[in-house]
């Protein structure tokens, strides 16, 4: 069953350096606060897995908690370029990032075949790429009924999977819905998980591509109102695009990054603190 | 060739020109997967104007969206909401994409040379590049499976080069009959769709050349802004420029 505790707690639990850790949401219920306590808490030597690396993927780069990052694409959607990843990779600051990318299908395939219990997933795709010569977990293999030759990749199996969900139910059980990427793939992969959820309710009401994860596949569960923000969590709260795009000149400038890192991350306490340091005018408008 | 205007006359913008010209490429029933940005523009102006049943699938799982605005981001309410159905993104991409349910995928590219294969990964070495770009995100497997593949990019030499630095997308390989040799399912890129011009797949070589330019733009500033020597169509036109309607449809998507 799953224990509820604060975020601080189960980060302090769970996530232990060297550890490969999966933050995910893809484009949305991104899991920010988890992101941000793992800073606090400067956890190092991280191996972090991501489909979409953005902002909090940029933040724990800068802050030097990866050794290496599995990923399919890395950026600040709409908004430009995650400059902290990019001198990570391009000039070694704060320190050499390793990194190992795949396609989006790649990554998709490779979390089922970890949340499924097989050694590897395959797919059809990578060939002719240079994907396929550079990432050495890209393989190939010849299917024994049809003799067709698809990519084969390994299972991602996680030591922690941190999502974000809307609800839990007061037994532990989570709920989410909208777009829910591969937040259950990546959870069912993971020795250990943590769900962020916005409201712990009673019972849930039925919702269109309501996904459910039961208590017992969940190691702990920690109420963070707004845990997502910037992003969205459908019905709760919208995406604050202008935190998006002010993060481009802030991450541009290594100094101005890691100002704004000890203002906001490190010289608060917890997430409501992170918030209510924000400019007002970042947290208008984002109720949904 | 017919006469081209002047720029001065024009009322709208070469992206814009790009974005009517790109979504022209699809038609009513067409399914089309399509990412934030450019083909985002083009996907929602096709159906907000000629193409109405053009069913949109966004890689985050949203099948059959129908913003009414466009998303800053595939993760957007918007899409959720107005979908016919939202699915994981395992499924999506093996249900859906892979399985060859999708009519036309729309491509950016940071480069893409004369066989339509695209870079989105580096400039540069890739163990020691000059500029990391985000990667692959869905597009390997997009220009893999989609029945076609529209490009759509700014022309420039940097752009449009002679080899590319990385090749993220399959498009033609080296020409010819490379994807059937493969084993490619999709027939890959047919059109690359610029600010300046329309390019088009040849069909044996696979070579993509000048097949019309956009009103006001002349073949040499063509060829001049393509880093390969680009070949020019023998019936090489003048893109029809955008309508009234066209435009209006556009500006209030864009505006919206």
């Amino acid at each position: 069953m799953a224990r509820f505790s604060s975020l601080h707690d189960a980060v302090a639990e769970h996530i232990h350096d060297g550890d490969t850790v999966a933050l995910e949401g893809f484009t949305h219920l991104i899991p920010f606060a988890a992101g941000q306590e793992i800073i606090r808490q400067r956890r190092k030597d991280l191996t972090l897995v991501r489909m979409t690396p953005d902002i909090i993927y940029d933040q724990l780069i800068g802050m030097g908690c990866a050794r290496k990052l599995i990923f399919s694409w890395a950026g600040n959607p709409g908004a430009g370029s995650l400059h902290r990843f990019r001198d990570a990779v391009e000039h070694s600051v704060p320190h050499h990032l390793e990194i190992e990318e795949h396609s989006h299908a790649g990554m998709a395939t490779r979390y089922q075949a970890g949340a499924s219990g097989l050694p590897f997933g395959m797919l059809r795709g990578y060939a002719g790429t240079d994907l396929a010569t550079i990432t050495p977990t890209i393989s190939w293999v010849t299917c024994p009924f049809t003799g067709e030759n698809l990519a084969a990749v390994p299972a991602l199996r996680p030591d922690v999977g941190v999502i974000c969900a809307q609800q839990a139910d007061r037994d532990g059980n989570v709920m989410m819905w909208g777009i829910t990427g591969v937040q259950k793939e990546a959870v069912l992969a993971s020795q250990r998980s943590i769900v962020l959820v916005e409201e712990v309710v009673d019972a849930f009401s039925p919702h269109t591509n309501g996904v459910v994860l039961p208590s017992w596949v969940v190691d702990d569960v920690c109420l963070v109102p707004s845990g997502s923000y910037p992003s969205y969590a459908q019905d709760y709260s919208q995406r604050a695009s202008a935190f998006y795009s002010q993060w481009e000149p802030i991450s541009k400038d290594c100094e101005k990054f890691l100002a704004w890192m000890d203002e906001h991350v490190l010289a608060t306490s917890d997430h409501a603190e992170f918030l209510a340091s924000l400019d007002p005018a970042l947290l208008e408008d984002i109720n949904d | 060739m017919t006469e081209s205007p002047t720029r001065e006359a024009l009322k709208w913008t070469n992206d814009e020109m790009m974005t009517v010209a790109a979504a022209r490429e699809l038609t009513s029933g067409t399914v089309c997967f399509v990412g934030i940005g450019l083909p985002s523009t083009a996907a929602n102006l096709a159906r907000a104007s000629h193409a109405p049943d053009v069913v949109l699938i966004y890689e985050s799982g949203c099948i059959g969206a129908k913003p009414d605005r466009l998303p800053p981001s595939i993760g957007d309410g918007i899409l959720s909401r107005t979908a016919d159905a939202v699915v994981s993104v395992p499924e999506i991409f093996a249900y859906w994409l892979q399985a060859g349910r999708v009519d036309v995928g729309f491509l950016g590219a940071a480069q893409v040379d004369r066989f339509g294969n695209i870079n989105t990964t580096v400039v540069g070495e890739y163990g020691s590049p000059q500029v990391r770009l985000p990667g692959a995100g869905g597009a390997p497997e997009i220009a893999t499976s989609c029945s076609r593949v529209i490009i759509t990019l700014r022309h420039s030499p940097r752009a449009m080069v002679e080899k590319l630095d990385f090749v993220t997308s399959v498009g033609h390989g080296d020409g010819g009959d490379f994807r059937a040799r493969l084993g490619l399912p999709g027939r890959g890129p047919q059109a690359m769709i610029t600010d300046l011009g329309v390019l088009r797949c040849e069909p044996e070589s696979r070579e993509f050349v000048l097949s019309s330019v956009h009103p006001g733009v002349e073949i040499p500033d063509v060829i001049e802004a393509t880093g390969w020597a680009l070949r020019v169509a023998d019936d090489v036109s003048v893109t029809a420029p955008p309508t009234d309607g066209e435009l209006h449809a556009l500006r209030s998507f864009v505006g919206a």
